[in-house]
Formats: structure tokens, sequence, C-alpha cells
């Protein structure tokens, strides 16, 4: 790892402050840190929000669970609130890494990082949440931009994410064995009257589904998206699944999240 | 440039120059000079390197040294009583013979006590499930898993 300055700046506003040239922001560090170490990432600075009060806390409605930037992914897995109003963010949570990578990891970090294979971002897609930062509010239609990439703008930081809590839903995640990551994440949520249906490990970034969400809000049921073929342009071919593949896998996912969800 | 970094390990307070990049593996095992925790593969996927931050399992090669400022953290060697008595977890690790060469298994145990506190009588799916962050490539975990069950089981038992 390259050397750097490392700051724990005490507020959200004095993290902001430090944002300058090749600076960096560290929520867990579940990514960030073995980035730095292959030297993929090479910050000059390293801002640390670990130590910033009331960026960690949960609340929840019953209508809107907001979960703070830095509330790490066991205390989302665990948390009363979060099960009660949406067990299957809950259950996502829950299936992100291993349990110690859970207890660091953070919510805000994975969104913000937007890996094209990374759990938190179908769920706030899905749930149509919306990303607070010091500078405003993101819709989740308009944050993720692309593989790694997002609206947030230099010297913005996310402080927390509403999720609205669906009538039912369910994310089902075809797991690479090794790391954990998706292959092929579905995250299906029915609002009544309108279904949303976010994609994440396919393609460089997570999306929508649009037929499918047509034919669940028409009749939510597996087989409204059974034969719903997912078209392999654009998708990604690797070492671990060929477009192909991914696409297909798309298919099979959303059709076991719609069954899970009935459950 | 070196920081200063201040925690508890094994009860002890701690205080250390560090250089800003230091992980909290290196700190542990190159400055405190305790090597029971391993670093395995290095790159957060193997478990070897796992010891207790403020009673959570955490993975010591994933963090920085100054991520634990303040912190309680206990390391493999800090799990048996002063005058030698094996924690019920290690003990159950022996009795049920959870390990060959043994590289894994200070990781093993610090994951599964931390596990054991949340499940006090788990089912072997549910050990399974927690061990997703563990690695062993020599024993096929069949004793690894029958050693928690265990080891859950007398914790529970001795509380």
């Amino acid at each position: 790892m390259h050397a750097f300055k490392y700051h724990r700046p005490s507020s959200v506003n004095d993290a902001a402050a430090l944002m300058k040239g090749e600076a960096k922001l560290l929520a867990g560090g579940q990514t960030l840190v073995q980035t730095m170490k292959l030297r993929l990432a090479s910050p000059s600075d390293i801002i640390d929000l670990g130590t910033i009060k009331d960026l960690a806390g949960i609340k929840s409605d019953g209508k809107t669970v907001t979960i703070g930037a830095m509330a790490r992914h066991a205390d989302v897995a665990h948390s009363v609130d979060v099960k009660k109003a949406i067990p299957a963010l809950a259950a996502l949570a829950a299936m992100i890494g291993d349990r110690q990578v859970r207890a660091m990891g953070t919510c805000g970090g994975s969104i913000a990082n937007n890996d094209p294979a990374a759990d938190y971002p179908a769920a706030v897609l899905a749930l149509n949440a919306t990303i607070t930062t010091n500078k405003g509010k993101h819709e989740a239609d308009k944050f993720f931009k692309g593989m790694f990439e997002t609206a947030l703008k230099p010297g913005e930081i996310i402080t927390a994410v509403s999720f609205q809590a669906p009538k039912r839903a369910a994310y089902l995640k075809f797991k690479n064995q090794a790391s954990r990551f998706a292959i092929v994440g579905v995250f299906v949520a029915d609002f009544g009257g309108t279904v949303r249906v976010a994609v994440t490990g396919a393609g460089p970034s997570v999306f929508r589904q649009a037929d499918m969400e047509k034919a669940l809000a028409a009749k939510f049921a597996p087989e409204s998206v059974a034969n719903i073929k997912v078209k392999q342009d654009g998708l990604n071919s690797d070492m671990h699944a060929s477009a192909e593949y991914r696409a297909h896998l798309v298919t099979v996912m959303a059709r076991r999240a719609v069954e899970a969800a009935l459950k | 440039m070196a920081v200063k970094v201040s925690l508890k390990v094994n009860g002890k307070s701690v205080s250390a120059e560090v250089e800003e990049r230091t992980l909290l593996v290196t700190l542990i095992r190159e400055q405190l000079r305790l090597t029971g925790t391993h670093v395995g593969c290095d790159t957060a996927q193997c478990g070897a390197c796992t010891v207790s931050m403020n009673g959570m399992a955490v993975k010591s090669c994933s963090m920085l040294a100054m991520q634990a400022e303040g912190a309680d953290v206990m390391t493999i060697e800090g799990v048996a009583k002063p005058d030698g008595t094996l924690h019920p977890m290690q003990a159950a690790f022996k009795e049920h013979h959870g390990l060959q060469c043994g590289f894994c298994t200070p990781g093993m145990v610090m994951n599964a006590i931390d596990f054991a506190k949340h499940h006090p009588n788990p089912s072997e799916q549910e050990i399974r499930e927690a061990l997703e962050g563990n690695l062993c490539r020599c024993t096929g975990y069949h004793n690894i898993v029958k050693a928690i069950g265990a080891g859950a089981r007398a914790m529970a038992a001795s509380k």
C-alpha cells in the first residue's frame, strides 16, 4: 500500500472540507483497504468516517426505513425495525460477503462504490430509495451512472439512505462461491400496482428490467416472468459466467425472487 | 509519517507508533508480537487473520490499525484463562480434532466465539453458513463444524 495522510474528522462538514485532490473517504474499508493493498487505488489522503457521530443509526416509521451511511451490514441484518418493515432488505444485508465483512462493511460505502456485483444497489433501485448527502438528495433512478460511477459530486458524502417499504419483496442472489459477490442478483418489489425489478451483477451497473416490471404489475406471479428472455447485449462476460449465462440467470433469479416474495 | 494509535489488546492498554498505512494485523503481529493471528490470503477471503473488535469478529488484514483507535481488541492469545485453562471453544476444537495443520485455527476460533454468543445451540447449517469467511485447506470442515457446535453448547452451559 502506498503512503497517505490519515484524517479522522468529527463531523460530515469537516470531512467534506478535507475532500481535496486524490483524497478518499474510508467507511468500513472492506473494498477500499484491499484495493489500496493491490495499489489499484493510491489516495493522497484517507478520511475516516468511522468516528463521526449520527451516521450509523437506523430509523423506521413502517413506510420508510432510513439507514445511516455508516450502519454496518450486520446492524441492518439484525435490526428488528428493518426486519419488520422490509424483511427483504435485512435478508439482503445478511447475504453480503461473510460475517466478518458484514461487521465492518457499510450501507453508504457499498452504494457510493457501486461495484457492478454489489448487493445494496439492487435494493436502492428496487425500493426506490432516496440517497441523502451533505449537499442534497438523489433519486435512486438517477444515482447509478455506470461501473463504479454514481451521481455523487466531488466533496459529496452520503449521510443516509431511505428505502420505501413495499407490500412484498425478495432479493435472490446467484453467488460467486469464492467471493460471495452476485454473479446475478435480482430484487423484486411489489408496491401494489407498481412493481420494481432491479438486477445487479449482470451488467456494468445495476439496472431495472422494465419488461418484467410490466408483466409483474399485471400479475404478480412467477409465471409472469418465467418466459421473459433477457437480451445478453451489454451484459458482463468473464471467467465466472458468460453474458449468455447471466442473461439466463436474470430470468431464473427473477422467477425465484417472485416465488420468495409470495411466501 | 508515524502516528500514534491507542487501543486495548487482550485487556491491556496499548499505544504504538505506526505508519498511517499499517494494517491492524501488522500492528498485532509485528509490533505487539502476538503471532497467533495469522495472515493467509491477505485478500480478506481466508479469515486466518480474524480477531474480535468490540465483541465482533473482523478481518484484521482488511482494516487499518488507525480504524481500531479506542477499540477493545481480542486475539487468540487473550482467549484462554491466565492460568492456561482453555476457552470452551478452544477445548472443543481440541476434543473434536477440529484442525489438521492448525494454520486457520486461530481465525476459526475467534469467529466461532463471536458466532456462538448469538447462537447458543446452532444447527450444522448455521455453523456452515457462519464459516463462509474462514477457509481451511486440510480438514474438509467436518470436525470444525462438530467442534463449533460443541463449543457453542459448552459456552452456553458455562454462563
